[in-house]
Formats: C-alpha cells, structure tokens, sequence
C-alpha cells in the first residue's frame, strides 16, 4: 500500500515535470485558464452594462472606450464577447458530463460483458453515429424548442457514443492485463475490477477525449446559436453574435472578427491542451476524432 | 473476404432500417398536426378530419411507417405540406446543390491535407512541420461559418472577386454555378483538411518507424518513392477512416455555410421545412442524409479491403 502511494507521489512529480516542459500543454493550459477567467470575471464585472442599449453608440470601431467595437445597439462588444464565454463553457462543459456520465458507463460495461451486450450497445453506437450531430442537433432544437438547454441535451446526446466508444477501446485493451488476473483470482467482481482497476487506467483516454468534445461542443453551441435555435437573446452568446455580424459585414467588419476569434481561440486551447495532456500522460496515444 | 463483407452489409442495413424507425418515432411525438397547419385556424374540425383521412394520417402507426418506409425505398416521398409538390422534386432541385459543393470540398480538404501531411511527417519535429502542424491546429479552431464571413469579405466585399451568396443554378452556365460554390466549398474544406493533415502525419509517422520502410531504404529505395509507395498506402487506414466520418461532417456542416451564402441546397431546405413544421420534407430529407453517411461508411469499410490484403486473404 505504502508502495503504492510512494510510486504515484514520483509518477505526479515526474508528471508536473514533463507538463512543464511541454509547449503544447503550456499555451493550451494558459489559453483555457484565460477563457475561464475571463467568463468567471464576467460575473461580477464587464467594462459595460451587455444589457442596456445605447443606440446613440451603435457600430463605432475600435477605439480605446470600447475595444472591441460596439454592436448595432450601441452594447460593447469585448463584454458581450465576456458574458458569451460564461455561456459556451457552461454549454459545452455540462454536454460533455451527459456524453461522460453515460457514454462511459455503457462503454466500460460492454467491455466487462463483451458477446450479445458488447454487439448491441455497439450497433446502438452505429445507429447514433449515422445522424451528422449537427443535422440531429438542429432538429432536436427545432423540435422542442430552440434555448440554451435544448442545445446542451442535443450536443450532450452525441456525446454520449464518443466517450462510449473511447471508454469500451480502452477498457478492452485493459481487460487482458495480468493484474486483472490477479483480481478475478481474488474473487472480485466484474464491477469492482471496473471501478478499481479499469477506470483508472483509463482517465487519460478520457481526459483527452474530454477536451476534444469539450472544444466540439463549443463549436456546436456557436452554430446552434448562430443559426437562431441556441442560446437566446438577450443573453450574448458568440454564435448570435456572428449572425447579427452577417448583414453589417460592410459597415462594422469588427462585429464579426472579434466573436469569431474568441470562438477560435477558446477551442484552439482546448485542443492545444487535450495534444498536451495526451503527450505527457501517455506518449503512444493517438488523438480520435 | 466475402463474410467481411456480408458482415459490414448487414450492419449497414440493420443501421438504416433502425435509422428509419428513429427518424419516423421522432417526428411522431413533435405536437402540431399537419392537417390543421395546412388549412389554418378557421378550418372547421370536419375538415381538418377529411384532409387527415386524405393524408393517411389516421392509419395505424405501423401502418403508416411501413407505407413511408416501403415509399422511401422506391423513391416516393410524399408531398410536401406547405409547397404542394413532391417531395422528390424538392430534393432534385436541390441536390445538384448541395452534393456538388460537398464533393467540392472533399476533394479540396484531401488535396491540401495529404501533400501537407506527407511534407509535416517527413520533416517530423523540424520547422516546416511545426508550422504545418500550427496552421492545422488553428484550421480545426475555426469555426466554418464564421471562416465563411471572413472569405466573404476578403473576395467578395472587398475584392469583388466572386458573388457574396445566392445560386445562378446550373443553367446559367458551368462556370457562374462554379464560382458561387467556391467559397463555400473553401470554407467547408478548410477545418476537414486541417483534421486530414493531422491524421495522415500521426497514421506515417506510426508507419515510417515499421521495419518494412527501414527494409525499403535499405534496398536503395529514394526516400521519397518509399514515403509515396510504402508508407502512404499503409497508413490509408485511418486516412479513410477519417475521410468517411468527414462526409458527414461536411453533410452537416452544408446546413449552416448554405445558410451563410444563401445556397438553395439541401442544407437550406430541411432548415426552412423545419421553421415551417413541414415535416414529411424534414423525415425525407434527414432520411436521405443519414443513408448517405450509412452507404459512405460501408464504403470506406470495403475500401479497407482493397488498401489492406491482409483482409482480403482472411477468408
């Protein structure tokens, strides 16, 4: 037992080390603590009110007032793009629970049962992979109704078969191991060697995943709402944002360059960290996509 | 070989019946009724009844998936509710939109992605691929439809190069058709190929270390003959793999950049049928969609058979 403590204390030290040392993990890792300051920032402070309009202010350029601009109703851009980063994260961070919270369950589950139940819940995972998320997201929007939470149940549902997938891989690569042996031979269940021996062998995998979905589901919120059936106004999101940046892109360009490079930023730190994670917790990983 | 085969065509068509099931269960349980959405608040309950009669909307469940399943398969999708038309006539209009701009775009993403990923793989570590590489990671980062503004205002507002949005159709000639498609097409391939690059380099690099390329070299092969001959083939695998999981992407991703350019593609049909709840369209439309990822799918999985003779031989 001691054993083990000692060993993990040298793997965290080694671990913290080598993150030190990566680039990717680095800019990923600062990015994304960015993004998250900024929305947590939001909460108590932004250079404007988001919700009042000031229509004597609409579409100024870049100045040293307003940074980023304002929009068509006179609001600052920079705490619009402040307020949306609070809402991508809360969407794409709670879609991402739903795919985890029951993809790896299932997942893990088939791979402890493999035969019939391995075959059907990987059929299932066919028949889900066959929608195009964003296609299926769009109706389950337009069918219950557009809103923040219909987006985060679409995106979270196609989820659900990503982690699934990732989880059964990893989980059947385990399986074999000689220290499974050892557990079944001490009489434990296939539960328990789940849960004790299993899942902890694969938190990288899905960590990597995480961020993967994580930066998707960014992208897929951005879209829903920027085709009308995401977040709604008059909460900013980035995505809504875009859309009322498409019919001014001649007179005010900075309506549409700001919210997208947001957008760009935040999933290129979630991917730069997810590349970083990747390489130092398990140099031989390749990302899935 | 041919059980492989059988296996994955089963698996396809066990994957599309279910498909159909989910599509019809879903559209199902949406409330509103068609009848009354088409004849308005001032139809009187005896004619809202008639006009469900008339659309079969009153058969059994079962009843009505197999006649919509059973018209699907001989291409007969109903009449859509609010154009009065056929449904097929919609998609055929339509179609010769959108496929165009997805095949467009495929063959765009796997032109740039496989040369870049082929230059960042054998460079592996030095500056040329650093760079390649960070140029992907940023292409994945974008967004397609605000990549789409972008290009808009690049060539379109400020260069005046191509139009900003809208079809001429095809008998406006080849040439005006293509060159509304072009941005489009750019701004669906850009992320597809930023991904591609990424696979192809990770999938040689795991290939260039196998002893088979050491022997290839050792013989007197130049190296680039064994980086094209030996390597790429063997590294097609997830390649492919990636390419088939692409086209549904770029299905998808059609609905909104038609959205952005105002392309009257399929994209842009299911999205106006689902604001106007004409939902025989929607169920037609995503039907076709989904078949089309399912029979791109079963095609990359036999293409593997071709790539890899190892699954050829195996009986």
């Amino acid at each position: 037992m001691t054993l083990h403590i000692d060993m993990s204390e040298e793997n965290l030290a080694g671990i913290l080390a080598k993150a030190f040392r990566n680039r990717s993990f680095l800019a990923g890792f600062a990015i994304t603590a960015l993004v998250a300051a900024v929305a947590i920032v939001s909460f108590f402070w932004t250079p404007f009110d988001v919700t009042r309009l000031i229509i004597a202010n609409k579409t100024q350029g870049p100045s040293l007032a307003h940074w980023f601009g304002t929009d068509h109703f006179g609001r600052d851009i920079l705490s619009m793009i402040m307020v949306g980063a609070r809402n991508s994260i809360a969407v794409a961070l709670v879609a991402v629970g739903i795919g985890m919270g029951i993809g790896v369950p299932l997942g893990t589950f088939a791979a402890a049962r493999g035969g019939f139940v391995d075959e059907a819940l990987m059929r299932l995972n066919d028949l889900v992979f066959a929608f195009p998320a964003l296609l299926s997201a769009i109706m389950i929007t337009a069918i219950f109704g557009p809103g923040a939470v219909n987006a985060i149940i679409a995106i979270g549902i196609f989820n659900i078969p990503v982690f699934a997938r990732v989880a059964r891989a990893g989980a059947l690569a385990i399986w074999p191991r000689e220290f499974i042996l050892a557990a079944r031979a001490a009489g434990k269940g296939r539960t328990l060697i789940t849960l004790e021996h299993v899942l902890p062998n694969i938190v990288t995998l899905l960590l990597v995943q995480g961020t993967i979905q994580f930066a998707l589901g960014i992208l897929a919120e951005a879209g829903l709402s920027y085709v009308g059936l995401g977040t709604q106004p008059p909460m900013p999101s980035w995505g809504r944002m875009l859309f009322d940046a498409q019919t001014r892109m001649v007179a005010a360009p900075w309506m549409a360059l700001f919210p997208g490079m947001a957008i760009a930023v935040t999933v290129l730190g979630l991917n730069l960290l997810g590349d970083g994670i990747a390489d130092i917790l398990d140099p031989k990983s390749r990302r899935q996509r | 070989m041919t059980a492989y085969l059988l296996k994955r065509l089963a698996i396809a068509l066990v994957t599309l019946v279910l498909a159909s099931m989910v599509v019809f269960a879903v559209l199902e349980i949406i409330p509103g009724d068609p009848a009354r959405l088409m004849l308005g608040l001032n139809a009187s309950a005896e004619q809202v009844e008639l006009l469900r009669n008339q659309m079969g909307l009153d058969a059994p469940l079962a009843t009505r998936y197999l006649h919509w399943a059973g018209g699907l398969l001989s291409l007969d999708f109903g009449r859509s509710y609010t154009y009065s038309v056929p449904v097929i006539d919609l998609v055929r209009e339509r179609v010769v939109v959108s496929l165009p701009l997805a095949l467009i775009a495929l063959a765009l993403s796997t032109v740039i992605a496989i040369p870049v990923g082929l230059f960042s793989a054998s460079r592996r570590g030095r500056a040329g691929d650093t760079i390649a590489m960070g140029a992907a990671q940023l292409g994945v980062a974008v967004p397609n439809f605000w990549f789409a503004l972008m290009l808009i205002y690049l060539f379109a507002v400020w260069l005046r190069l191509v139009p900003a949005g809208g079809f001429p159709g095809w008998s406006a000639g080849v040439w005006p058709a293509l060159k509304s498609l072009v941005l489009p097409a750019i701004a669906l391939a850009l992320p597809q190929a930023a991904i591609l690059a990424r696979v192809t380099r990770s999938a040689l690099i795991e290939v260039l270390h196998e002893d088979y390329i050491r022997t290839a070299r050792a013989k007197g092969l130049p190296y680039r003959a064994v980086l094209w001959r030996h390597a790429l083939r063997n590294a097609m695998i997830p390649v492919l793999t990636i390419l088939g999981l692409q086209f549904a992407f770029l299905l998808a991703g059609t609905i909104i950049v038609e959205n952005v350019f105002y392309l009257p593609g399929l994209g842009r049909l299911v999205f106006q049928a689902i604001t106007q709840r004409d939902l025989i369209v929607v169920e037609s439309v995503v039907m076709l969609l989904v078949a089309a990822v399912i029979a791109v799918n079963l095609l990359v999985d036999l293409s593997y058979a071709v790539v890899d003779p190892r699954l050829r031989s195996r009986q």
